[in-house]
C-alpha cells in the first residue's frame, strides 16, 4: 500500500518538475508548428485576418521564380559549404597531438563561432569591398583587378561561402578532435608495430573511426546551412535596398525570402507555405544523408 | 617528431590561423582610421587613432540601452533555460511517471523542427499580450528549450545513483535530492548549457528583428544592422560597433574555453 503511494507522489512530483517547461514548449513551439502548418492554406488580408485558401499558397509557390532562385541559392551554399569538413578533419589532425601552442591554435579557430554573425557579415562585407576592401588591394599586388564581390552576380554566391566556411571551421574542428581523441591510442601502436607511417595511419585508422562523426558533422550542416540568414541580411540587406544589388537574385535564401514575405510585404499565409517547404527540404536531405550512410560509415 | 617536420607543421598552422584572425585584425585597425585614411589606396597599415569613431556609435545608435538589453536578455533566457530545463531533465532521467517516453517524445520533436516554423505564431503570441518592443518579447520564448532538456537529460543520466540512493534512505524527497545533489554534481553540464544559451541568445538577430522594431528595445544585433542599412559607408564607425558588440561574449569565451568546447563537442549543437 505504501510502494503504491510512493509511486503515486513520484509520478506527481516528476509532473510539477515537468509541467513548467512543458507548458512553455506547448504555447510556444509545439502549438506554432501545427498553425504555421494550418497558416500555409490560408490567405492573410491587409489588416491582419485570414481565410482559408486552399492549396493556393503552394501553387503560387511553384511558378514564383524567385523562391525557384532562393531554393538554388540556398542548395548552392550547402553544397559549397561542405568543403568545409574534409578542411576540419585536416586541421583536427594536424591538432591532434601534443605540441606547444595546441591551445592557441584551438582558440583562434574557434573564435569567428562565437562572434555575432551581424559583426561578422559587417567585417566581411568591408574587406570584400570593390574599393576600397582588403581582399582586393591583396589581389592588385599580384596583379588581379579583383571583382566587386558581394555586388557580383557573378562572385556574391562565392563571397558568402567563403564567410560560411571560416566562421564554421572551428566548430566543426572542435567536434572532430574530440571524436579523434575517443579513438584507443592502441590501435595507432599497433599500426606503428606493422610499420605503418603517420599518413597510412591516418587513411587506414582515423578516417575510416572518424566516419560517424563526419556524417553527423555532415548532417548538422546541411540543416544549419539550409537555414542562412544572418549573412545575407546584413550583407545583402532586404526589402527595396536589397533589390537595389545587382547580385542580390544570387543572395537571396530561403529563410531570407520568408522574412521578406512574413514581415515586409505581411504575406504570412505565403510565408508560412515557404517554410513549410524548407521543412520538406530538410527533412528529405537528412534522410538522403540517414540512406546514404551506409555506403561511407563504419561503426566500430 | 623530427624537426624539420614540426617547422612544416606549424608554418602551415600559423599560416591558417592568420586567415582566421586577420578580418578581426582589420577590424581594429580600421575602426581606428578617418573615413579618408580607411578609403586610401593602397590602404594604410597603421591607423592614427581615432577613438572617436568608438564614441560616434554611441551618437548613432542608443548603444548603451541597446548593450543593456543584451546583457538582461541573455541573462534572463540563461537562468531560465537552466532552472526550467533541469528540473524536467532531472525527472525524465531518474522518476518514473506514466507517459514518461511520450512526453520526452514530444519534446525531441522540438529539435526537429526549423525554428523558422515557430516564428509567425510566437509573433501573434507577442503582439496579442501586447509585448511588441518589450524585453519580455525577447525573453520569455526563450525561456523553454527542448535542448537544454535533451542536454542535460543526458548528463543526469550519466551520473552515479548511489548519492541519491543514501539520500533516499535518509528520507529526502525529490525536490531536496534534485536541488542539493543533482544540481551541485551536474555543475559542469549546467554550466555548458549556461554558455551555449548566453551564445545564442547574445547573437540571435532573426526574432529580436522581428519583434523589437524600437531601437531603444532592441539588443545590440539588430542595433547593429540597423546602422548597416543607414550608414553603410562609414566603414571605421561600423568596425568600432561591430567590435564592441561582439567583445563581450568573446571574452567570456575565452575565460570559459573548457565549457563551451565540451558543451559543443558533448552535443554538437550550435543553435
Amino acid at each position: 500500500m505504501t510502494r503504491r503511494r510512493d509511486r503515486i507522489t513520484e509520478a506527481l512530483w516528476a509532473y510539477a518538475f515537468i509541467a513548467p517547461i512543458a507548458l512553455g514548449l506547448g504555447v510556444f513551439y509545439l502549438w506554432p508548428v501545427l498553425q504555421t502548418a494550418y497558416f500555409s492554406f490560408t490567405e492573410w488580408g491587409a489588416f491582419g485576418g485570414h481565410e482559408w485558401s486552399g492549396a493556393d499558397n503552394y501553387v503560387r509557390l511553384i511558378h514564383d521564380s524567385e523562391v525557384g532562385r532562393a531554393l538554388v541559392n540556398t542548395i548552392s551554399y550547402t553544397v559549397l559549404g561542405l568543403v568545409s569538413i574534409p578542411l576540419a578533419v585536416v586541421f583536427a589532425a594536424l591538432l591532434n597531438r601534443k605540441m606547444r601552442g595546441a591551445g592557441v591554435y584551438r582558440t583562434l579557430f574557434f573564435l569567428p563561432v562565437v562572434t555575432m554573425p551581424v559583426a561578422v557579415a559587417m567585417v566581411w562585407r568591408w574587406l570584400y569591398n570593390g574599393d576600397y576592401g582588403l581582399i582586393n588591394y591583396l589581389l592588385s599586388l599580384a596583379g588581379i583587378d579583383g571583382p566587386n564581390w558581394i555586388a557580383d552576380p557573378a562572385t556574391a554566391l562565392y563571397a558568402l561561402v567563403v564567410i560560411g566556411i571560416w566562421s564554421s571551421l572551428g566548430y566543426n574542428l572542435i567536434i572532430f578532435l574530440a571524436g579523434m581523441q575517443a579513438i584507443p591510442a592502441e590501435y595507432y601502436e599497433a599500426a606503428a608495430l606493422d610499420g605503418a607511417g603517420p599518413v597510412r595511419q591516418f587513411f587506414r585508422i582515423t578516417l575510416p573511426l572518424l566516419s560517424p562523426t563526419a556524417f553527423f558533422v555532415s548532417v548538422i550542416s546541411v540543416i544549419g546551412s539550409l537555414q542562412l540568414f544572418d549573412l545575407v541580411f546584413v550583407i545583402a540587406g532586404s526589402g527595396a535596398s536589397a533589390r537595389a544589388n545587382p547580385a542580390y537574385p544570387r543572395l537571396q535564401t530561403v529563410v531570407a525570402l520568408f522574412y521578406d514575405r512574413a514581415f515586409v510585404t505581411n504575406e504570412r499565409g505565403y510565408a508560412a507555405a515557404i517554410v513549410m517547404v524548407l521543412l520538406l527540404i530538410i527533412a528529405a536531405l537528412t534522410l538522403v544523408q540517414f540512406r546514404l550512410q551506409r555506403r561511407w560509415v563504419h561503426y566500430a | 617528431m623530427p624537426s624539420r617536420s614540426r617547422v612544416l607543421l606549424h608554418t602551415v598552422l600559423i599560416a591558417a590561423s592568420l586567415v582566421m584572425v586577420a578580418p578581426f585584425v582589420w577590424q581594429l585597425v580600421t575602426s581606428l582610421k578617418s573615413l579618408s585614411e580607411a578609403t586610401a589606396v593602397p590602404p594604410t597599415l597603421l591607423p592614427s587613432g581615432r577613438w572617436g569613431n568608438y564614441g560616434r556609435v554611441f551618437d548613432l545608435l542608443p548603444f548603451g540601452a541597446q548593450f543593456g538589453n543584451t546583457v538582461i536578455v541573455a541573462l534572463a533566457r540563461t537562468a531560465g533555460q537552466v532552472l526550467l530545463c533541469s528540473m524536467a531533465a532531472y525527472a525524465f532521467a531518474r522518476l518514473r511517471f506514466p507517459g514518461r517516453k511520450v512526453l520526452f517524445g514530444l519534446f525531441l520533436s522540438v529539435l526537429m523542427v526549423p525554428p523558422q516554423l515557430f516564428i509567425i505564431p510566437q509573433y501573434q503570441i507577442m503582439s496579442a499580450l501586447g509585448w511588441l518592443n518589450t524585453l519580455q518579447a525577447l525573453i520569455v520564448p526563450g525561456l523553454f528549450s527542448a535542448f537544454g532538456v535533451f542536454l542535460l537529460r543526458q548528463f543526469f543520466l550519466g551520473l552515479p545513483p548511489e548519492l541519491e540512493e543514501a539520500a533516499r534512505l535518509d528520507g529526502a524527497g525529490p525536490v531536496r535530492i534534485y536541488w542539493s545533489i543533482m544540481l551541485p554534481l551536474a555543475r559542469p553540464g549546467l554550466l555548458a548549457l549556461a554558455v551555449l544559451v548566453l551564445l545564442w541568445s547574445w547573437n540571435d538577430l532573426f526574432w529580436p528583428l522581428v519583434v523589437n522594431s524600437d531601437p531603444d528595445t532592441m539588443p545590440l544585433s539588430a542595433g547593429l544592422a540597423s546602422l548597416q542599412g543607414q550608414f553603410q559607408t562609414d566603414y571605421p564607425v561600423l568596425m568600432a560597433g561591430s567590435l564592441l558588440a561582439s567583445v563581450p561574449v568573446i571574452v567570456v569565451f575565452i575565460f570559459l574555453q573548457r565549457q563551451f568546447i565540451q558543451g559543443i563537442a558533448q552535443t554538437g549543437i550550435k543553435g
